[in-house]
């Protein structure tokens, strides 16, 4: 199907099925119970889940497959943003010329960066594409401010041209006519779901740049990358010319990071110089590390992972932690909440790095190592087999572990 | 890559899957909404607390949010009431806001843009927030304002100080009670005339964003008027921590006046740094080198420490006033006396506005008898009212901003203890300090129409 093997496609149809289902997956817990704390099911988190999502898969275009390790990405993000949020103060609050030309302008942005920073590899090329993204950052911080509006951020106006729209055409963000931000809610007893416009908008052009990274990862060209990262100066030696194929591949992951910024700010029309700044690039390559760097799966997964952390453990307050202790004695209460409150809440970050660590120190392939580990457990050849089966189940692990 | 596997039943699935995807907006887009956003249906009502936790206004943050505790408490009609007993209005009565418990959420701004907006957006997607609250820098409160009026709900402007918040980037949803940069340059040009003449020669470093700008462009708008003159202006990034090299050139520039249009950490670091290099004790000109700080706190006074003695600002209110101005501010020691028992010390400015905003909501809704975004925003505007500690306050339907006296105060030479660190040089009545809407600094904005949401 949509010339893909049957594995892969199972993955796409997996993936498929689980965004479209999200709003219901991610709301298990009832809105008035105590757990509804950790619902991730509401539009604005779900869309940033898909959208950090696409950056992720983009990102690992570039890292997992040519070990390029890229500490700038976050720059075409920012640049992606910024030309979306123009679209919609120039041009027409429809979110597809503002998409369209976040990707365009990232796409030309990338090539200029990967030109330059492509021609020096390892810690060297790390190092120029920070001092990119960060000149980029200080640019739109406080060198261009009548386009990037500074620290403030751009927003669009009431006033602004837009010369494609109509007198009664929206004033936020929408697709020929559907807004963004409207939804439908759905009450099921005590369950409420909410499906958005915005989230299924994200949600299929993720699914989109999933299956064109699967298309990457098994074509030709993905082979060549994956013959970069494991030896580039030997290819060079065979007389190959390797800078097309890593150029091509930093500036498809500079274009799906392209197209994260203009969803993001097809969302929320805002584009901010913080989206730039380097921890936004340190963020995605956390994000690809702990889903597992060069697998299909794993960026969406870190993605989502480090998403969740940012927007719900950060929001566990002592208040809710006295809720949840309050059947303990006082004293005792009081020691839990003291000893929990460093690391929820605005310690949120100090949670995640510890979960961070756990993963590179015991599971050097990311989730996705965990995933597979976890699997193997409840496959009987593995557990109980005979000895003709147990053997190729370990000759199986071995090679899924490469 | 090939696609040339085409088949017809390819071609018909794959059709039929896109066409689903391009119709399922339309479908949901159809779906039918009563009312408006995060109508409150059980007994208890949600109210969000957005604050930097993190970030150059963390102190001011902390702060804001132990008032929002407070005013919570005082409609759930728990405590001593605090300024409920003193404010003009008497629609509430201590039994939350029209008979529901007031519920809170709180969230982390982190001075950021972006992240104040994910964080207001959860709170009005998850927690189905009713109003949001809070702020600490203008960037963020503008950007937080702009969602709010998207997302249909009421936003009670904490402290921002930007003249465009409620000008250029006002909106029908959103509130201020917090005073501006105009008002603050209005108060303070004649003090500081009185004080270092009408022949000065100003340097000044600016936080580099809106409220920076806005500040600056007041001020030397005001000062030039008055005679003085602006030899350069140096935007410093938000995030800076060490400003040794923006002070250094100040040395030598001929300049006898600094202007830092810094605030929270930001204005602490800077004034220590400023303090470090002796321009206080410097003669340029023939005149004492003098610095002068537009906008300043309590809380930054006590970062600081004795290097605030002696600088000249202004505040929207100070936990004296009442003692030390008479009746007029009355509100002021109740607020205080409450606050205090609570938490052990006085409150800033940033925790009174914070608490006066979310008492003016609940009393809107309850004065308009309902929820309703538009209700709340027709009962709010032009409402004039007393009582919360600034003396007769004007919440000017126009541009949705309060119209009251500003307090011109300066660092205290020895102070008594750690609170009493500033002291009340006068106090600006507001007509002095009122603009027209059409004012050129606050011009290019339209507050547009009230949105209820669905």
């Amino acid at each position: 199907m949509l010339s893909l093997n049957k594995k892969d496609f199972g993955l796409l149809l997996v993936v498929a099925i689980l965004t479209l289902a999200a709003p219901i997956i991610l709301n298990p817990f009832p809105a008035n119970s105590g757990m509804a704390q950790f619902n991730a099911g509401y539009p604005d988190l779900m869309q940033r889940f898909v959208i950090f999502g696409i950056f992720a898969i983009g990102f690992n275009i570039l890292f997992g497959l040519t070990g390029y390790l890229s500490f700038g990405h976050a720059a075409f993000l920012g640049v992606g943003s910024y030309s979306a949020v123009w679209m919609m103060k120039l041009l027409s609050m429809n979110v597809i010329p503002a998409i369209l030309l976040s990707v365009i302008v990232a796409g030309l942005f990338s090539v200029v960066i990967g030109y330059v920073s492509l021609r020096r590899s390892g810690i060297y090329f790390s190092i120029l594409t920070l001092a990119f993204a960060q000149m980029s950052f200080n640019l739109a911080y406080s060198v261009l401010t009548p386009i990037t509006n500074g620290e403030t951020g751009l927003q669009i106006s009431l006033s602004d041209p837009r010369i494609l729209d109509g007198a009664n055409a929206p004033s936020y963000p929408n697709l020929f006519g559907a807004q963004m931000n409207s939804a439908a809610t759905v009450e099921l007893g005590n369950w409420i779901f909410t499906f958005s416009v915005g989230y299924y908008l994200c949600a299929v052009i993720m699914l989109a740049a999933f299956y064109i990274s699967i298309r990457v990862f098994r074509s030709p060209f993905g082979m060549m990358l994956r013959a970069v990262k494991s030896n580039q100066q030997r290819m060079n030696y065979t007389g190959l010319n390797t800078k097309p194929y890593t150029l091509a591949a930093f500036v498809i992951s500079g274009m799906y990071a392209g197209l994260a910024g203009g969803l993001l700010a097809s969302m929320d029309p805002l584009a901010g110089a913080e989206r730039m700044q380097w921890t936004a690039s340190g963020e995605v390559v956390l994000m690809t590390i702990l889903g597992g760097a060069g697998t299909l799966l794993g960026p969406v997964l870190g993605a989502g992972f480090i998403k969740y952390f940012e927007n719900i453990f950060s929001k566990i307050n002592d208040n809710v932690l006295h809720g949840w202790f309050s059947f303990m004695p006082d004293g005792f209460e009081d020691f839990l909440v003291t000893v929990i409150h460093p690391f929820v809440g605005k310690g949120w970050n100090l949670t995640l790095g510890l979960l961070f660590m756990l993963v590179v120190i015991f599971l050097p392939g990311g989730l996705v190592e965990g995933g597979q580990r976890f699997g193997r457990v409840f496959r009987r050849k593995d557990r109980n087999a005979g000895s003709v089966e147990a053997d190729a189940a370990k000759q199986r692990n071995q090679t899924a572990a490469e | 890559m090939s696609f040339s596997n085409l088949t017809r039943r390819g071609v018909i699935k794959t059709g039929a899957v896109a066409g689903a995807g391009l119709a399922l907006p339309t479908y949901l887009s159809a779906a039918a909404h009563s009312g408006f956003t995060n109508a409150p249906t059980g007994d208890t009502v949600t109210l969000g607390f957005n604050v930097p936790q993190s970030g150059p206004y963390a102190d001011e943050g902390a702060d804001e949010l132990r008032a929002f505790e407070l005013a919570v408490e005082h409609l759930n009609g728990q405590g001593d009431g605090g300024m409920l007993s003193t404010f003009s209005s008497k629609a509430l009565e201590g039994n939350g806001i029209m008979g529901k418990k007031v519920q809170f959420v709180t969230g982390d701004t982190q001075t950021k843009s972006d992240a104040a907006r994910a964080s207001a957006q959860s709170m009005i997607q998850k927690d189905g927030a009713i109003m949001i609250s809070g702020g600490s820098s203008s960037g963020v409160a503008v950007a937080v304002q702009g969602l709010c009026q998207e997302a249909g709900v009421i936003f009670m402007a904490g402290l921002t100080h930007s003249n465009d918040t409620t000008g250029k980037d006002k909106k029908a949803n959103g509130f201020r009670h917090f005073f501006n940069a105009y008002m603050s340059a209005a108060a303070l040009a004649p003090v500081l005339k009185n004080l270092y003449g009408d022949d000065r020669k100003v340097y000044s470093l600016t936080a580099d964003y809106t409220w920076g700008w806005t500040q600056q462009e007041s001020i030397q708008a005001a000062t030039e008027a008055m005679g003085w003159e602006t030899i350069n202006d140096v935007r410093t990034p938000l995030a800076a921590t060490d400003f040794s090299s923006y002070i250094a050139p100040v040395l030598n520039s001929g300049a006898d006046i600094l202007v830092l249009n810094h605030y929270g950490g930001n204005m602490v670091n800077s004034l220590t740094n400023a303090v470090q290099f002796g321009l206080r004790e410097k003669q340029v000109n023939g005149k004492n080198f003098e610095i002068v700080v537009p906008l300043y706190s309590e809380l930054m006074a006590r970062g600081a420490g004795k290097n605030i003695a002696g600088i000249v600002g202004s505040q929207n209110w100070d936990w004296k006033l009442e003692n030390e101005k008479g009746d007029r501010y009355k509100g002021t020691n109740a607020f205080v006396k409450s606050f205090g028992e609570k938490y052990g010390f006085p409150p800033s400015q940033a925790a009174q506005t914070c608490y006066a905003q979310t008492l003016l909501y609940a009393d809107a809704v309850a004065r308009a008898k309902s929820f309703n975004p538009c209700a709340v925003v027709e009962a709010l505007e032009g409402y004039e009212f007393d009582g919360l500690g600034n003396g007769p306050t004007l919440y000017r339907a126009g541009d949705h901003q309060c119209f009251k006296d500003v307090v011109v105060v300066r660092g205290k030479e020895n102070p008594e203890n750690e609170f009493d660190l500033v002291e009340i040089v006068e106090v600006t009545p507001a007509e002095q300090v009122t603009y027209p809407i059409d004012h050129p600094m606050f011009a290019g904005g339209e507050l547009g129409d009230c949105n209820p949401g669905a």
